[in-house]
């Protein structure tokens, strides 16, 4: 169950400190950030994008929206893909490439998928103006921003990780690079990619269902679709409506596990080198059986291979079978090259800095970062607390049902779904509560933030605890140890890597839903509380882009130091230590 | 074959050198001045220690890798990257897990850019030559090794190559499957039934190199050089049981463990980045007790050793040389001998023998010296390993040298020289609490 394995596949995986590669990407990440809220304050006109559809909360529509949903998620899914191909192949090509891209990227992920969408939204509005074209790339975008990372750094890793005689029976066999790339790379990475693939589905409904109905500029946009609907129905204060979105996403989310994800997983196994084969992670698909077994779809997997057959060897694509000494210019003069690239981006990284303080100066006052400052810690705090809470809870839970194998099996796949279930669409049912018993806000908003992400912790504890060895629970029984001394020793240690995966996805999780979560409404009823998430999120409905800049980029740095101070070390020592070979 | 020297030599090496480099720019020599043809019909075994070299000179010679100095000529003409002609086996089979034999095999055909139909007739064939028929469907997963080595020969065979090169091409299958997949390449060989003109292939087998090859060439280590060669007379198919045969494989230890003329009746002593043996204080204890055993008189046939423990020479030759190293036993023309250290090393009991390893580390191992130094020198008696491995980087790859810095650790414990902290990656001298 190598579920987010590995959440720092940088190559400097387990160095504490940033090293100089990580700071300029850092500040180009940031000032591009702030380029773009520069940019959308200069067009805080009123949009004109075209006629908006009324949502309608009539449930017939409900499978219409559904779709809509959900093709919003393929459309990002191949522009992810592509992004995997093209950018992740150069890095895994190209060293200097990968010297700039990787820390990029990595830095990337840990930016608040959600804060970015007001500015995507202003950005693209401007792009197609007067149409609801604008509003939909922006989701499809920011929808694109929360799956391609991931999947991009695992391909980078898993391309870099292709045995060295594989390649070198590709290059015996005189395979072109193109050849090589779908009949070894692709192949190698698949299992991975795909998993990673499903994962940023997964968390991708959440970020679907958000972005759906936006607030920018005062002015609320209302793309059709699932979200929006929940977002009518919570302004309607309708509970029925809610109960039917609830239900279509369930049905929704059924359809894609089964239909999409454990089929396509489960074919993905032959892909496996076999060395990695034992880790209990057996997939059984039964759409993928009854696709072995019918003669028809059999007939139409081997057109499909011959098409792609055809596809591998276009002719355009195949080696030069002369052999010349091809030493090219780039070689020649690598030192020269070198020392032209290292240049552009020390020039590039200095701009990046220079614009950034320039742009602090001007626009944000200093008690405002120490306000914003104060408010992050404020958040995470909630994350801190809340990822100790979820351990409390889920962990002997996950143990208890990891050590029984048939328990196990059931519940895997529940919680797995239950991950990839928006937890945003359960939200009113939280807040309900809280209006009408007069909770204390700053308190009860907070379990929301981990509503969806907790059951990554559950999913990796099970998944931990079913592979710690029976020969070593044999053992703790036969020494007679106690309780205690059994989790101490044993149980703990053996699922303290899976524990951890499981948690750094969970809180990576929270910081994104405290956009969501912070603020939340039923009716005209609007619960606020104290953090970064609702800072950005009341920013981003007034329209100041400045202050939403500043509030993601505070973010983003708050994710990136407790994951180089606290999570980091502590992967590493699972790796190194606890790993059961 | 006997008109072999007079015909020109299908591939001809000149003044081959390979360095890598290593920490601070610093090079590592890994081939050195390496000349030798291949002539016309001939079948060549490299043989080697581990680290010898051996492997990156087939690699060279494949063009999979650029010499950094000298030339490779396949047939008259420079090879500058893999050229068409030459098809190579390789030690763990490199098939891909996710493509059927049939396809695995069509696979250099497809680079080839055959079209569709006569590639499926082409390997068709070559998976019937190679006795797979019925297998052309299966996975690479669902064959046993010694199938899957086929596929890979079969891989090599369906481009009708000229040369044949094959790196370690039985190391990963068991003794019986291996002769059996031996036989039948010499089979395939002797009845002429693929298009080769010659075989090259790389072991530490001496048995395997003596049974398949016409000429062995013996590998020197550190850096790689080619230390003589030996030419195989007997016919096929050759017997292990053969007293004749026996007579080559004495051969071939004599001229691997016979000391190159520098040497005179002594041991060489080692500097301090020396590529240390990857032995263990239990196995060469075992070597000893057997050397030390009444029957023997401290004296064997190496050979014997390796057939008596049922050691490869790769397993063999690290404990041979640390014996040497430490001056337990001395090592010459084919034989071993202990000394008295050694001697009195194994009649000790478990203490005792602590402190004689202990003594002879210190003497003869100067990285072990050096370490114990440097801690003696910290003041509270502490170093990272990093520092060592860094130092060591300078001699040795990067794999290597910490292959050698761990090795060197365990001997040290063994030893009580010093302690290791695995969590903190600290060396220091006292005993942990």
């Amino acid at each position: 169950m190598n579920f987010l394995r590995n959440p720092f596949r940088t190559p400097q995986t387990g160095k504490l400190y940033p090293n100089y590669w990580d700071l300029i990407a850092l500040f180009v990440v940031l000032s591009l950030i702030g380029m773009l809220a520069w940019n959308a304050k200069q067009m805080a006109t009123p949009y004109q994008i075209g006629g908006q559809l009324p949502i309608s909360l009539d449930p017939l529509y409900l499978p219409i929206y559904a779709l809509r949903t959900v093709s919003r998620m393929l459309i990002a899914l191949v522009f992810s893909l592509l992004f995997t191909f093209t950018i992740a192949t150069w890095a895994a090509k190209n060293r200097r490439a990968a010297r700039i891209i990787i820390p990029i990227i990595d830095i990337l992920q840990s930016v608040p998928i959600l804060g970015f969408l007001s500015i995507a939204v202003v950005g693209f509005i401007e792009l197609f103006p007067g149409s609801m074209l604008g509003p939909e790339c922006a989701v499809i975008f920011v929808l694109f921003t929360s799956q391609a990372w991931n999947m991009a750094l695992g391909f980078y890793q898993t391309v870099r990780s292709v045995p060295a005689d594989l390649e070198e029976a590709a290059n015996m066999f005189h395979l072109s690079a193109w050849q090589r790339f779908w009949r070894i790379e692709v192949p190698f990475s698949l299992p991975g990619l795909l998993w990673n693939t499903m994962m940023s589905m997964s968390a991708g409904w959440f970020f679907v269902v958000f972005s759906e109905a936006v607030t920018v500029n005062k002015q609320q946009i209302l793309l059709p679709g699932i979200g929006s609907y929940i977002t009518v129905a919570i302004q309607n204060a309708n509970m029925n409506a809610i109960g039917y979105a609830i239900l279509t996403m369930f049905i929704v989310i059924l359809i894609y596990d089964q239909l999409l994800f454990r089929p396509l997983v489960a074919w993905a196994e032959k892909f496996r080198m076999e060395h990695v084969g034992e880790e209990a992670r057996e997939i059984h698909s039964w759409v993928i059986n009854l696709l072995h077994r019918t003669h028809f779809l059999r007939y139409v997997g081997e057109r499909i291979t011959l098409l792609f057959d055809a596809f591998v060897n276009l002719s355009f694509f195949r080696s030069k079978l002369t052999i010349t000494k091809r030493i090219s210019w780039a070689v020649r003069h690598e030192r020269l090259v070198n020392g032209i690239w290292d240049f552009l981006l020390g020039a590039i990284a200095f701009g990046s800095l220079v614009f950034l303080i320039e742009f602090i100066r001007q626009h944000i006052p200093y008690d405002v970062i120490k306000h914003v400052i104060m408010l992050g810690l404020i958040t995470a705090l909630r994350v801190f607390i809340l990822i100790i809470l979820c351990t409390l809870v889920w962990v002997p839970i996950g143990v208890w049902i990891g050590l029984r194998r048939d328990v196990a099996q059931i519940i895997q796949p529940i919680a797995q779904f239950l991950a990839a279930f928006p937890a945003n669409l359960l939200y009113p049912l939280v807040v309900i509560l809280i209006v009408k018993y007069h909770l204390n806000v700053n308190i009860w908003v907070t379990p929301l933030m981990i509503l969806g992400s907790q059951w990554y912790i559950l999913f990796n504890v099970i998944a931990g605890a079913s592979i710690i060895p029976k020969d070593l629970l044999n053992v703790a029984d036969n020494l007679g140890l106690n309780i205690w001394l059994r989790w101490r020793r044993l149980i703990l240690p053996g699922i303290f890597p899976y524990y951890i995966t499981g948690a750094i996805t969970a809180a990576g999780g929270a910081w994104n839903a405290s956009i969501a979560a912070e603020v939340v409404s039923w009716g005209d009823k609007k619960l606020v509380a104290t953090g970064l998430g609702a800072y950005i999120t009341e920013y981003t409905g007034a329209g100041d882009f400045m202050h939403v800049a500043l509030g993601i980029g505070m973010m983003c740095i708050l994710v990136l130091i407790l994951n180089r101070l606290i999570w980091r070390p502590l992967y590493t020592l699972a790796e190194n230590r606890f790993q059961l070979e | 074959m006997i008109n072999a020297e007079i015909n020109k030599p299908i591939i001809e090496i000149v003044n081959v050198e390979k360095s890598f480099k290593t920490g601070d720019h610093q090079d590592l020599l890994v081939l050195n001045d390496i000349n030798f043809r291949m002539y016309e019909g001939e079948i060549v075994a490299i043989l080697g220690k581990s680290g010898s070299g051996k492997s990156t000179l087939l690699r060279i010679i494949a063009g999979l890798m650029q010499p950094s100095k000298g030339d490779v000529f396949y047939r008259g003409k420079s090879v500058y990257g893999p050229v068409r002609g030459i098809s190579m086996v390789f030690q763990n089979f490199a098939l891909l897990p996710w493509l059927t034999v049939l396809q695995n095999v069509e696979l250099g055909l497809e680079a080839l850019g055959v079209d569709k139909a006569e590639r499926r007739v082409r390997a068709l064939k070559a998976i019937d030559t190679i006795g797979l028929d019925g297998f052309e469907s299966a996975y690479p997963k669902e064959l046993s090794g010694g199938m899957r080595q086929r596929v890979g020969f079969a891989r090599a065979l369906v481009v009708n190559p000229d040369i044949l090169l094959m790196d370690e091409p039985f190391s990963a299958l068991d003794v019986l499957t291996a002769d059996n997949l031996k036989s039948d390449l010499l089979d395939l060989w002797q009845t002429k039934k693929t298009g080769i003109h010659g075989i090259l292939f790389v072991t530490h087998n001496i048995e395997e190199a003596a049974l398949l090859a016409d000429r062995i060439i013996v590998f020197n280590s550190n850096p790689g050089s080619i230390r003589g060669e030996l030419k195989v007379t007997l016919p096929q198919p050759r017997s292990d049981l053969d007293p004749r045969f026996r007579n080559q494989v004495d051969r071939v230890y004599t001229l691997m463990t016979t000391q190159l003329q520098t040497d005179i009746e002594g041991y060489v002593p080692i500097d301090l980045g020396y590529r240390l043996p990857d032995a263990s204080v239990a196995e060469i204890t075992g070597l000893l007790e057997t050397l030390n055993a009444p029957e023997t008189n401290g004296k064997m046939d190496l050979p014997d050793v390796a057939d008596i423990l049922m050691l490869d020479i790769d397993d063999l030759f690290p404990l041979t040389e640390l014996l040497e190293i430490l001056h337990f036993a001395k090592v010459s023309k084919g034989d071993i001998t202990i000394t008295e250290a050694g001697k009195a090393f194994v009649e000790a009991d478990i203490l005792e023998r602590k402190k004689i390893f202990l003594q002879h580390l210190k003497q003869y191992v100067p990285l072990a010296r050096y370490i114990y130094e440097q801690l003696n020198h910290h003041p509270r008696h502490r170093a990272l390993e990093e520092n060592f491995l860094s130092l060591l980087e300078d001699y040795l790859t990067e794999k290597e040298a910490a292959r050698v810095l761990e090795t060197v650790i365990e001997w040290g414990r063994y030893a009580e020289l010093f302690a290791y902290d695995y969590n903190a990656g600290v060396l220091s001298l006292e005993n942990p609490r």
